[in-house]
């Protein structure tokens, strides 16, 4: 992930400033910058070079929703990383609800699967919670200033990808770059519930 | 749609209980394959505007669903605790269609629930979540109450304690 900046841990001032909000973003709100450690080991940020949104994916190991989608996400960001959209995905699970959801487990998850795009660990969970994720997979979808222009289900049917019959991120990416509004900003996410730390 | 008596599940599914509670209000077709009750997105209305004086705990859940099943001896205690006052168990698996057989139909059967459970059979869950309750993340374990006499509602997202539940229900059923 070229265009991402990586960033040291001492850097990590500037996003800890920000006030995690008890509601979450709503579609048009600027969401957060964060800085989290990527199964890889290094930490990554959103700030750095201009491009032109981010495909913000909270998921996780052990969802049965999120291992349905996984292959999608894949594709999605083979698909629109080079178009400027790359997918970052977040696991915010506490992994002692979920043992699955732990650090090591997301390595391994993400060795096996051959994931392509970013897949980071929201330990504090503080991530999860400013932006109001509450689901495993919960999209939003930044555009270059990180406004908030989609959230909710990567597409109409979690179950089976040949079925699906409305792509809700992928048309809201292309309503941006077709410079559009978004035309359905907002779907619910469909999908398990994030483990929320005791 | 009379069930066949060659096979146990449908046998039990038509057990007096099941049929004289709800199996009126019930739009269910019978997935041939899976011998499970399955209901569709207009369900959701079906039950709202129900003729009945059975109070329906409508519960959300899944096989996968950790805390779903930790809450299912409660609710189970919950519709036996109120049975006389025609309180009704409708337990709506949100399983995978692929995973009936071989997941929801043993879990059903191991843990006898078979007279309240039924499957939602629609691939998209954002054509009917608004229907049962706009404020509805789509999470589960989510339980919604209704009270067709009085006209009442509740809806709770999340796990819930016997006590939640019972004040939950009361609060449907008090006038």
């Amino acid at each position: 992930m070229k265009k991402l900046t990586l960033l040291l841990l001492a850097t990590f001032l500037t996003a800890a400033c920000a006030l995690a909000q008890g509601t979450g973003y709503k579609v048009g709100d600027v969401a957060r910058d964060f800085t989290l450690k990527g199964v890889d080991g290094n930490m990554y940020s959103l700030e750095g070079e201009i491009i032109e949104g981010f495909i913000v994916i909270f998921t996780c190991n052990h969802c049965p929703y999120a291992i349905a989608y996984e292959d999608r996400i894949i594709e999605l960001n083979k698909k629109y990383a080079s178009l400027g959209y790359p997918v970052i995905a977040i696991n915010p699970n506490d992994p002692v609800k979920q043992p699955d959801d732990s650090y090591e487990k997301m390595q391994v998850r993400a060795r096996e699967k051959g994931f392509n795009f970013l897949y980071l660990y929201d330990e504090t969970q503080e991530i999860a919670k400013a932006y109001g994720a509450t689901r495993t997979p919960h999209v939003y979808l930044l555009d270059k200033n990180r406004v908030v222009r989609y959230i909710g289900a990567i597409d109409d049917n979690h179950e089976d990808a040949t079925a699906v019959k409305e792509k809700y991120l992928e048309n809201a990416i292309n309503d941006l770059r077709n410079g559009k509004a978004v035309a359905v900003p907002q779907t619910k996410a469909i999908g398990c519930t994030i483990k929320w730390k005791a | 749609m009379r069930p066949q008596p060659k096979c146990p599940i449908r046998r039990l599914y038509s057990m007096r209980d099941f049929f004289g509670a709800f199996a009126v209000l019930l739009l269910f077709h019978t997935s041939t394959l899976a011998q499970m009750p399955m209901v569709k997105a207009g369900q959701i209305d079906a039950w709202r505007k129900a003729k009945t004086d059975s109070v329906l705990v409508i519960n959300f859940w899944a096989t996968w669903c950790v805390p779903c099943i930790e809450e299912l001896p409660d609710l189970l205690r919950l519709n036996t605790a109120y049975a006389d006052r025609k309180v009704r168990l409708v337990l709506v698996s949100n399983d995978f269609k692929k995973n009936i057989e071989t997941k929801v139909v043993p879990f059903v059967r191991e843990h006898a629930i078979e007279p309240y459970t039924v499957f939602m059979d629609e691939p998209t869950p954002n054509k009917w979540i608004d229907t049962v309750n706009p404020d509805w993340s789509g999470g589960i374990p989510s339980t919604w109450m209704l009270n067709p006499v009085n006209g009442k509602e509740a809806f709770h997202e999340g796990k819930m304690s016997y006590e939640q539940m019972e004040k939950m229900l009361l609060s449907v059923l008090e006038n």
